[in-house]
């Protein structure tokens, strides 16, 4: 046959259409698509049988109950478990995303000691001699408060635990991580003379007036807090947030009183004077129940409604028809403690924001202020002190709490690394860390870097490769949250005392050891005395005999919750008077008597015309543990670009004589502490003037998901003690913007 | 046959953004369980999958009148009309289709290859080209959920109103020898995971479902409705202008009537 051009075009044209016609080429389509996605490295995922494990989160202190599900032995999704107390059926985002810190790569897989700026593996055994030649030789020097411990928190059998070594050994120096708690405790001293915590029966509340906490950011008991809001919008409750940023929570108030950076207190002054001038508050508390009311009113006269209007830039009608609300309601509660109530603040503040509840005679009552008495499950006898143990307990706290300064203040992180960079040589040798990262976390962390640096032994007993186990010399990691038992104390500002049970859920993963184990085997190490405090076999064996007859209750249901009643007004005082005392004798001192009010940050408003305060948000993790990769991955760009911070300005600020911004520029941030390079957001809701930056970032520990993004806050600054505590009081600094230099 | 058995499920969302609260677990919730990838670097937000992704509106006001709403975006699971929803009608491979079933637009990875027509038709910005192989960090694929598979590079993924989470519902029903599921049996994991319990899961077609009588609130409005899209994810807002802001393509368009005409053709 002969093939000329017509037959041929004819074959090519009719094969073209008969290919067509047929399911060929889809289904050629539909296998390229098939083989070119059997790519050998995309996991498949194995499956097997589902489970469920029960547990507590312990990666901050809310406690939320959580269910995790299990393939086999892996845990695969972390969810709210249904009826626990508070968070009921929810977690928070990093709760959720829990199982990423679990298996992640930020993990510390067995003892690690650093020789010449090298980690090294080391072997359990060989570390915990190491650690016990070091005290024991230590304390036969009659050493023994040269030995410190940081905690992330006072309460639990875990910080229980490290007090009573450092008691047993004979060293003062237990230093726990300092926030609103404390100074609400030592409100709580001061006005009502009982150790209690603070505690918010946010639930029955109808009006919520809040000075700057970030209620659905982070603050109390996240998930809790969520849920209050949404039932004061069920039941018509109102919150009115004070603030100079629109945060979620002045996004979600029914009120936003913008009020110009620290002058919460002379806000707070000033609503109490208008209470009080137009007779709105509760005549059968004040009289009958407090004292120093008239001191109290004298003060309070200074500021009238003009002259706070002025201060704090808030209308003067503003102010009095707010005063008239918060008196009017019948459950009104007012509350502070700054975004998630990390940093302790001023307690003036807290007094002056604490005696509006007075006013109004919301303490103790229904969707009041409660003050809820201190977690007491833990009834280990007191330790047998030796001569050597005595004499160290003797001597003076190296952070100078509970000194004649500042008598009544338990724990000063803050004041330690100024008092370890004072010395010539540091009054501490070993240092424990648990459950705490100062080396992030701390305002002026460059001050702690330093500090660190310069105690010469420094065991940290983290799970992850956080700054403070960078900076350690050896550490002792403990299991991951969800591998250990845990008992979790009531969650900051709940109102009813509750106790959790943190369960494994998992087998650990690596050769880790909890905590708790390793103190009592340091106990055992140390002998004598020190062991006799510690007749324990392991943790587990502490823990169940702690707990006692609600041992099984724990391990079946998670959680005891005890049924409370805030004592009556008859009873609830134990102050001199017996009365809640508006004004404390504690700030009467000399030294204290700092005009009620503001609390000046540092900087020379000259060379600094800006202030930069720091915000929290609730995808932003800025405790001890750090950002998961979902989390960050759910941060708005307006926080996070590439590797920069972003701050927020409003655009009066951002054009000025000496600046020309626009949105997603890059600009130096200068504080007198540091400066760094960051781009800025234009946002109408920040006050013109400020600087609205983020906590959370700058981690330069962690992995490439988290560290080297941003600029870590607590660099650009450096804490301002407060007159009476001696807590940092610092709520911002004064700083600069200047567009970057071409 | 069955008449109950034979009813089309109609499965919708609810979203109160008074109640909302930005804080993202639903976002985590449905990455965790979907085993959405992470990069490094996810600020490039075009580029970065999140079938959930919960958006910040702000009424434009200067301070102090700023206000600002939280609006979480899945994927509307768009009817059109009789299943005509944007991303079925453009895919040339069949690999989202719609179920006249339950109402759900799924997506069905090994079909796709990549052409992202969908995703230009996609009013919503809901749907995500995997512009990169997920990787996980050593050791973090044991958190990976077996009953969703993973995706790879140059495949398109969205929303699924985490269909598993029904199919797994639906064998414990059959099982059980039921043919109807309890409106609480089957959830979406960002539904269960609102602690604000701003979210609400269930069968628009089914009265005793909440949803059926949340979405009649007067205050309840859906995206870009005038586009005949016809979503099946409502909002409700007592705010005006976050009502508005719902639909704020092409100012001036009401004027021409074509609003109504679209909610006349969706049902309304």
């Amino acid at each position: 046959m002969k093939i000329g051009r017509r037959s041929f075009l004819s074959f090519v044209i009719g094969g073209a259409a008969g290919t067509a016609l047929t399911p060929l080429p889809w289904k050629l389509t539909d296998d390229l698509s098939i083989w070119t996605q059997m790519w050998p490295w995309t996991p498949v995922p194995e499956d097997g049988e589902v489970s469920y494990t029960n547990s507590v989160c312990t990666l901050c202190p809310a406690g939320c109950g959580i269910s995790v599900r299990k393939i086999e032995d892996r845990a695969v999704k972390i969810e709210g478990a249904e009826g626990y107390p508070a968070s009921d059926g929810n977690a928070c985002i990093l709760g959720l995303s829990g199982l990423q810190l679990l298996y992640g790569p930020t993990r510390v897989r067995m003892p690690l000691k650093k020789e010449n700026g090298k980690w090294k593996e080391i072997s359990w055994d060989e570390a915990i001699s190491q650690v016990v030649n070091k005290l024991s030789d230590l304390r036969s020097n009659d050493e023994s408060p040269a030995v410190a411990c940081i905690s992330g928190s006072d309460y639990g059998t875990v910080p229980r635990l490290l007090r009573r070594f450092m008691t047993a050994y004979g060293s003062p120096n237990f230093m726990t991580v300092p926030s609103m708690q404390d100074s609400y405790a030592l409100t709580l001293k001061l006005m009502h003379g009982v150790s209690a915590l603070a505690g918010f029966d946010f639930e029955n509340s109808n009006f919520v007036l809040s000075f700057g906490s970030g209620l659905i950011e982070g603050w109390g008991s996240s998930v809790r807090m969520f849920k209050a809001k949404s039932l004061w919008k069920e039941k018509g409750g109102k919150l009115v947030q004070v603030e100079q940023r629109l945060s979620n929570t002045a996004a979600k108030a029914d009120q936003w009183v913008a009020v110009n950076p620290g002058t919460e207190a002379v806000l707070a002054l000033g609503l109490a004077n208008v209470i009080i001038t137009q007779s709105l508050y509760d005549k059968a508390f004040v009289e009958n129940h407090a004292s120093g009311f008239d001191a109290f009113k004298k003060i309070v006269t200074g500021f009238s409604p003009d002259k706070v209007a002025k201060i704090t830039g808030v209308e003067e009608s503003a102010i009095i028809s707010l005063a008239k609300a918060f008196a009017g309601a019948s459950e009104p509660v007012a509350v502070c403690g700054r975004g998630q109530g990390k940093t302790p603040g001023s307690l003036h503040e807290f007094m002056a924001v604490h005696a509006l509840n007075a006013l109004v005679g919301n303490i103790n009552k229904k969707g009041g202020v409660w003050a809820v008495p201190e977690p007491d499950y833990i009834k280990w006898p007191e330790p047998e002190l030796d001569e050597v143990a005595q004499k160290g307990l003797a001597t003076p706290r190296a952070d100078g709490a509970g000194s004649e300064k500042y008598p009544d203040t338990k724990s000063l992180l803050n004041q330690f690394p100024k008092a370890v960079c004072a010395a010539e040589e540091s009054p501490v040798k070993v240092l424990f860390v648990s459950g705490a990262n100062p080396c992030y976390t701390l305002p002026g962390t460059k001050a702690v870097k330093e500090a660190f640096d310069k105690i010469p032994f420094v065991i940290s007993f983290s799970s992850f490769m956080d700054e403070t186990a960078q900076a350690a010399d050896l550490i002792l990691p403990n299991h991951g949250h969800l591998e250990r038992y845990q008992d979790v104390p009531t969650p900051a500002a709940l109102q009813n005392p509750l106790t959790g049970l943190a369960k494994p859920v998992v087998e650990p993963l690596f050769n880790t050891r909890h905590t708790g184990d390793v103190v009592i085997a340091l106990a055992k190490g140390v002998g004598g005395s020190v062991a006799d405090a510690f007749a324990w076999d392991s943790y587990e064996a502490c823990l169940e005999e702690t707990m006692g007859d609600n041992w099984d209750t724990l391990l079946e249901k998670g959680f005891v919750a005890q049924a409370f009643e805030p004592p009556g007004w008859d009873s609830a005082f134990t102050t001199s008077s017996g009365k809640f005392e508006f004004i404390s004798q504690a700030c009467m001192a000399e030294s204290h008597q700092a005009a009620p009010g503001k609390i000046a940050i540092e900087g020379d408003n000259k060379k600094f015309p800006l202030i930069l305060m720091p915000y929290d948000s609730i995808r932003l993790a800025n405790g001890f543990i750090g950002n998961t990769p979902f989390l960050t991955k759910t941060l708005e760009d307006t926080i996070l670009k590439g590797q920069d911070t972003v701050v927020q300005i409003n655009p009066k600020t951002a054009k000025s004589r000496f600046i020309f911004l626009d949105d997603g520029d890059y600009a130096i941030l200068s504080t007198p502490k540091g400066r760094v390079k960051v781009r800025v957001n234009l946002f109408e809701g920040v006050m013109p003037g400020v600087v609205a930056i983020p906590r959370g970032l700058g981690h330069t520990a962690y992995d490439d998901y988290l560290a080297g993004k941003g600029s870590n806050f607590n660099e650009l600054i450096s804490p301002v003690d407060d007159p009476v505590s001696g807590l940092d009081a610092a709520w911002g600094i004064r700083a600069k913007l200047t567009n970057v230099p071409l | 046959m069955n008449k109950e058995h034979s009813k089309a499920k109609k499965y919708g969302m609810v979203i109160d953004l008074d109640k909302c609260t930005g804080c993202g677990a639903c976002m985590v919730a449905c990455m965790a369980e979907n085993n959405v990838p992470f990069k490094k670097d996810e600020t490039n937000k075009l580029d970065s999958i999140t079938w959930m992704r919960v958006y910040k509106l702000t009424n434009g006001k200067s301070f102090p009148n700023t206000e600002i709403c939280y609006l979480p975006r899945p994927c509307m699971h768009c009817e059109g009309q009789h299943g005509h929803s944007p991303c079925v009608s453009v895919c040339p491979a069949t690999a989202t289709d719609y179920s006249q079933e339950t109402g759900i637009v799924s997506q069905i990875y090994t079909r796709c290859f990549g052409c992202r027509y969908c995703m230009a038709a996609c009013p919503y910005h809901a749907r995500y080209f995997n512009w990169w192989d997920p990787v996980w960090p050593e050791g973090m694929e044991k958190s990976l959920n077996p009953k969703v598979s993973v995706r790879m590079r140059g495949i398109v993924e969205k929303c699924s109103f985490c269909f598993h989470r029904y199919q797994s519902a639906m064998e414990k029903a059959y099982y059980e020898e039921r043919k109807e599921l309890e409106e609480g049996e089957y959830q979406t994991a960002c539904t269960q995971a609102c602690p604000a319990d701003a979210i609400t899961f269930g069968d628009l077609n089914n009265p005793d479902h909440a949803v059926c009588q949340l979405k009649k609130s007067k205050n309840a409005f859906r995206l870009l409705e005038r586009l005949g899209t016809n979503p099946k994810v409502y909002y409700v807002s007592t705010r005006e202008w976050v009502r508005r802001s719902g639909d704020n393509y092409l100012r001036g368009y009401e004027k021409e009537g074509k609003v109504k005409k679209h909610r006349e053709l969706a049902g309304h």
